[in-house]
């Protein structure tokens, strides 16, 4: 069973309480309709998919409720940090270097 | 710490009655669930006189009223004595237009009192937490998932625990109980 670490609750807690939400740190443009079809289907559909680390939002949906962010390596399925939303997304690099020792 | 009893069991015969392990339904509470920032956790925490938890997975209680954290913005108070209409009014009045959301919830959720040494053991036939009582010691509250039944489970005493689950879950959460509850009569 995969343990996330919860950021609002402060303890580790089975997967199954949790919910994917998908790449994190991608703004919704502040001006929908000033952007071309090309611009608007690049912030709706496009994400980067990395073999690797990647920043994602979850949610603690069966505790806390709240959204927060992780980063989670997708070879091993290795979670390297979570922190709150709002919060900058971390040096990833220095966490890759981190991991790799 | 003594047990905690703002749930009383229903006065009926108990769901499940094995060796070393009590299920009783609990009586009506009045029920609310609160949310909102700070400015209205303070207002609300002192007019339904428990004051609102800020630490994560903890709980506040008096005699008869009880405040568990469920979030960082999100409570459920549970109180045994007065209308859930009066105590409505007095958390309203203490608000007055600070934002928040009080909803009166006490017909949504039903409780059950897990009780007897073999509690633990009991729940942790659906529940992947680690209820040793260093860890998730008297008191402890938090929202989870009991099988596929969302739950919050409070820990009351050392050997007691309090189930609030919504009320079309109970026969899903009474009956798994029951079911596993045989293996300690065969055991
Ligand atoms: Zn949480």
């Amino acid at each position: 069973m995969l343990l996330i670490h919860c950021p609002y609750c402060g303890v580790e807690r089975p997967e199954i309480e949790f919910r994917y939400g998908g790449e994190a740190h991608i703004a919704r443009p502040a001006e929908p309709s000033k952007l071309s079809d090309e611009e608007w289907a690049e912030f709706l559909y496009m994400r980067t998919n990395p073999r690797g680390l990647m920043a994602e939002r979850w949610r603690h949906v069966h505790g806390c409720g709240r959204f927060f962010n992780a980063i989670r390596d997708t070879v091993s399925d290795r979670f390297l940090k979570v922190y709150k939303a709002g919060e900058k997304r971390p040096d990833m690099k220095k966490l890759a270097a981190e991991a790799a020792q | 710490m003594s047990e905690i009893a703002i749930h009383q069991a229903n006065g009926a015969a108990p769901v499940v009655s094995a060796r070393g392990a009590k299920v009783n339904l609990a009586a009506p509470l009045a029920r609310f669930s609160f949310r909102g920032p700070e400015a209205a956790c303070v207002k609300a925490g002192p007019a339904f006189r428990t004051g609102l938890p800020t630490t994560p997975l903890s709980s506040s209680h008096t005699q008869t009223r009880a405040a568990l954290w469920l979030g960082p913005d999100e409570w459920l108070l549970l109180a045994a004595d007065g209308s859930a209409g009066q105590i409505f009014g007095v958390i309203e009045a203490a608000l007055g237009d600070t934002p928040h959301a009080l909803v009166d919830v006490s017909e949504r959720n039903t409780a059950l009192i897990v009780s007897g040494p073999r509690a633990a053991w009991l729940l942790n036939s659906q529940l992947f937490l680690d209820l040793d009582d260093t860890v998730f010691h008297v008191g402890m509250a938090t929202r989870t998932l009991f099988a596929k039944a969302e739950i919050v489970l409070w820990r009351t005493g050392k050997d007691q625990f309090v189930i609030e689950c919504w009320r079309s879950f109970l026969p899903y959460v009474a009956g798994l109980l029951a079911e596993v509850a045989r293996e300690l009569e065969v055991a």
